[in-house]
C-alpha cells in the first residue's frame, strides 16, 4: 500500500549551490520570452499558411524578429489608464497575471541530470511531493489578475469578460484536476519528476487516453484559446478583461497568455507524452535520453502542442457562452470521474494481483466510448420527449386561462396566454400589426 | 537566524497584515484581496514547515476556489463602500465580542496545551507511511474514513440546498436558436424592430420612432409605453413628418 517506487529520487533536488539556481532561474526566464516570441511569430505564420496569405516575413530572417519589434513597440506606447480605475489593483493584476505564468515552469522537468559548471544537477529548477498540484494551485492565483483587471478597469465590458473568463478558467480547472488523478494513481506520485521517471515503459498517452482527452480540452479552455476564446469574443465584448489596459500593461497581459500556453503544453508534455524522454525511433539510440539532448526531444513535443493550438484557432469557430460551459460541466467533469473510478478499480485489482489491468483499461477504454455514444443517443431522444412536452403545453393552451383559478390570482400555466391588462387593451393599434399578440412584441424589443 | 524563521516572520508579518487590512479595508473588493492575500501567506507559511500538501491545498481550496467565488459575488452585485454601524440585531455586539474572545481563548489553549509536551517531529509522524502525502492519505481513506465521508455528505447536501434555493423553474422549454430563426421569418418582421425615437428629438424612451413614410411606429416603444395616454404627445413628431 504504502509501495513508493521512486521516493528517493526526489532527494537530487535542493541542494544546487546559489550560483547554479541563478543559473537556472534565468535560464527558464530567457528560455519562457523567447518561447513567446516564438509562438507568437509561428501562430502569425501559421494562421497566414491557413487562411492562403504569407504572414510576417520583414524583420529579420522569415520575419522572426517581428513579435520582437512589436513588443519594443507596444512597451514605448503612451499609457493611458481611465479615470475610474481603481489605481493599486489596476497596477497590480497584470503583474500578477504575469509573475504567476512564469512560476509554473519551476516544476516542470527539462532534462535528465548534466552537468553545470562541474555540479551535476537535474534540468528542472526544484521538485517536491506535490508539485503538480503546486502548478494547479499557480493556476489559481493567476485567476486573479484576471478578476482584478476586469473589476479595477471600472468599465463595464473589461468587468464582463473578466468574470466571463475567471468562470471559464475555474470550471475548466476543475476538469483539468480531475484529469491529473488517473496518472497520480499510476506514476503513484505527484511530483513532475517522479511521473516522468514512471513513463519510462509507456507514456500516459497510450494507457490514459481519455485523461489526456480531457486534459488537452481543459488546457484549451484553460489559457482562453480558441475555440474557448469567449472572454475575448470580440462582437460582444470589444478586448474583454484587458480592453482599458495599454503599453506595457498590456504587454503583460499578452505575454501571460503565450507563457501560459507554454506552460500547459509542457505540463501536458509532462504527464502524458513522458516528458523529456526521446519518442519511439530515437529511444533506440542508448545516448538519446542522457545529457542534454532530452531537452530537444521535450521542446519538440512542447511545439507540437503549440502548433495544434494554433490549428484550432485556424480551424474552429467560436462556441456561444452556455455550449462552453455545458461542455465543461455536463461532459467533461462527469465523464473524467467515470474514468477515475474505472482508472482506480483497475488500479485495485492489479495491486490484488487479479486481472492484467494494462487489458483492463483498453477494455474499460473502449466502454467508455460505448457509454458517451450511449449518452449521446439519449440525448437525441430526449429531444423527442421534449417535443411530445410542447404538444401537451400546446393542448393545454387551448384551454382558457383563468386568472384567479381557486380564488387567488395566479400567473397563466405554460403555454396559456394571459388577459391583456386594461393598460395594454388600450393599446393604440394604429402602428402595430394585427398579428402581434403582446407577448411577442416584447420579445422583439 | 536560519531560512525557516527568516520565512516564519516575513509571512507571518503579512499573513497578519493582511488579516488586518481586511477589517481596515472600507471596500469589500478591498477586504476579499486583503484576505486572500493572508490566505497565500498562510500556505507559504505551511511550506516553510514542511507541509507543502496542506500548503497547496490551502492555496487551491481558500485562495482559488473560495475567496473567488466571494470576489465573483461581490463584483456582480457591487456592493457599495458604505457601511452601515447600525445594529439590526439588538446586542449583537456584545454577544459578537463575547463569542470572539470565547473563540480566541479556545485557540489559544488549545495551542498552548500543545506547548506544554514537547513535539515529536514530522519524522516520528510520517515513520511507518512513507511520506506525509501518503500518511494523510491513509489517515483521510483509512481510519477518519467514516468522518470524511459524514463531512462530504453534508457539504454535498449543502450544495444542493443552495441549488434547490437558488432553483428557478421554466414554464416553457427554452427556444432554441432554430425555432426564434423561424418565428422572425415567418412574422411580419424580420428585421429589428424600429429604435425609440429618442435620438431624434426627445430625451424620452416613449417618443415613437419616425417611421420613412411619415407615420410614427408604436413597435419602437417598449411594451409598458404603448397604452394609451402612454406614448409621448409631443407634436414635434408629427409635425416633423408633415
Amino acid at each position: 500500500m504504502f509501495h513508493s517506487q521512486a521516493q528517493g529520487d526526489l532527494g537530487i533536488f535542493g541542494n544546487d549551490p546559489a550560483a547554479v539556481i541563478a543559473v537556472k532561474v534565468l535560464g527558464i526566464f530567457v528560455i519562457m520570452v523567447l518561447m513567446t516570441l516564438l509562438t507568437i511569430w509561428a501562430e502569425r505564420r501559421v494562421v497566414g499558411r491557413m487562411q492562403m496569405r504569407i504572414g510576417p516575413n520583414r524583420v529579420g530572417p522569415f520575419g522572426l524578429l517581428q513579435s520582437l519589434m512589436d513588443g519594443i513597440k507596444l512597451a514605448l506606447k503612451e499609457e493611458i489608464i481611465p479615470k475610474g480605475a481603481h489605481l493599486a489593483v489596476y497596477v497590480i493584476a497584470p503583474v500578477i497575471a504575469a509573475t504567476t505564468a512564469f512560476l509554473t515552469f519551476a516544476v516542470i522537468p527539462l532534462g535528465p541530470q548534466v552537468s553545470i559548471f562541474g555540479t551535476v544537477t537535474p534540468l528542472q529548477l526544484t521538485d517536491f511531493p506535490v508539485s503538480v498540484l503546486y502548478v494547479l494551485a499557480i493556476a489559481s492565483v493567476g485567476i486573479y489578475g484576471i478578476v482584478l483587471a476586469g473589476w479595477s478597469s471600472g468599465s463595464i465590458y473589461p468587468l464582463l469578460g473578466g468574470l466571463r473568463s475567471s468562470a471559464q478558467m475555474i470550471s475548466y480547472e476543475i476538469a483539468m484536476g480531475l484529469s491529473f488523478v488517473a496518472v497520480f494513481l499510476y506514476a503513484q506520485s505527484m511530483s513532475t519528476s517522479q511521473i516522468v521517471a514512471a513513463q519510462e515503459p509507456m507514456w500516459y498517452i497510450v494507457l490514459l487516453l481519455p485523461s489526456f482527452i480531457i486534459y488537452t480540452t481543459a488546457m484549451v479552455g484553460e489559457t482562453n484559446r480558441a475555440p474557448f476564446d469567449l472572454p475575448e469574443a470580440e462582437g460582444e465584448l470589444v478586448g474583454g478583461f484587458h480592453t482599458e489596459y495599454s503599453s506595457l500593461k498590456f504587454a503583460l497581459f499578452f505575454l501571460a497568455e503565450y507563457v501560459n500556453m507554454v506552460t500547459v503544453s509542457a505540463l501536458a508534455t509532462t504527464l502524458f507524452l513522458g516528458g523529456w524522454r526521446a519518442p519511439w525511433p530515437i529511444s533506440l539510440w542508448d545516448q538519446a535520453n542522457v545529457g542534454w539532448w532530452p531537452m530537444l526531444w521535450f521542446f519538440g513535443k512542447v511545439f507540437a502542442f503549440i502548433f495544434v493550438f494554433i490549428w484550432l484557432r485556424g480551424t474552429l469557430p467560436r462556441l456561444r457562452y452556455d455550449q462552453f460551459m455545458k461542455f465543461g460541466w455536463k461532459v467533461l467533469i462527469p465523464v473524467s470521474i467515470v474514468w477515475i473510478l474505472i482508472v482506480s478499480v483497475a488500479r485495485y485489482l492489479r495491486n490484488e494481483g487479479g486481472l492484467e489491468s494494462r487489458n483492463l483499461l483498453f477494455a474499460a477504454s473502449a466502454v467508455l466510448v460505448v457509454v458517451v455514444l450511449v449518452s449521446y443517443t439519449l440525448d437525441l431522444r430526449r429531444k423527442k420527449s421534449d417535443e411530445a412536452e410542447e404538444q401537451r403545453i400546446a393542448i393545454e393552451a387551448e384551454q382558457e386561462f383563468d386568472p384567479f383559478a381557486g380564488g387567488f390570482p395566479v400567473p397563466p400555466m405554460p403555454g396559456q396566454v394571459a388577459q391583456p391588462s386594461r393598460r395594454m387593451k388600450a393599446t393604440i393599434s394604429s402602428g402595430a400589426p394585427a398579428s402581434h399578440t403582446p407577448a411577442e412584441t416584447t420579445e422583439g424589443n | 537566524m536560519n531560512g525557516e524563521s527568516v520565512v516564519f516572520w516575513v509571512s507571518g508579518t503579512f499573513a497578519v497584515v493582511g488579516a488586518l487590512g481586511m477589517v481596515v479595508s472600507k471596500k469589500a473588493v478591498h477586504s476579499a484581496l486583503w484576505v486572500a492575500f493572508a490566505m497565500v501567506n498562510i500556505a507559504v507559511l505551511y511550506f516553510a514547515l514542511e507541509a507543502p500538501f496542506l500548503g497547496t491545498t490551502q492555496i487551491i481550496v481558500y485562495t482559488g476556489a473560495v475567496m473567488m467565488l466571494f470576489l465573483f459575488v461581490l463584483m456582480i452585485v457591487g456592493v457599495d463602500s458604505s457601511d452601515s454601524l447600525l445594529e439590526t440585531i439588538k446586542g449583537q455586539r456584545l454577544l459578537a465580542s463575547l463569542f470572539a474572545l470565547t473563540f480566541g481563548g479556545v485557540i489559544v489553549a488549545s495551542i498552548a496545551s500543545t506547548l506544554s509536551s514537547p513535539s515529536a517531529g514530522l519524522a516520528i509522524a510520517n515513520a511507518g507511511y512513507g511520506g506525509h502525502l501518503q500518511a494523510i492519505g491513509f489517515l483521510v481513506f483509512g481510519t477518519y474514513l467514516f468522518a470524511f465521508e459524514a463531512l462530504s455528505a453534508l457539504l454535498i447536501t449543502a450544495a444542493l440546498g443552495a441549488m434547490v434555493l437558488a432553483h428557478n423553474e421554466r414554464w416553457t422549454p427554452r427556444k432554441t436558436q432554430d425555432q426564434l430563426q423561424k418565428e422572425r421569418t415567418f412574422s411580419n418582421h424580420v428585421t429589428p424592430l424600429p429604435a425609440p425615437g429618442v435620438l431624434a428629438r426627445n430625451n424620452s424612451v416613449d417618443t415613437p420612432a419616425l417611421l420613412p413614410d411619415g407615420t410614427t411606429s408604436i413597435e419602437s416603444l417598449p411594451n409598458a409605453f404603448r397604452g394609451e395616454g402612454q406614448v409621448s404627445k409631443s407634436n414635434s413628431i408629427e409635425e416633423a413628418g408633415k
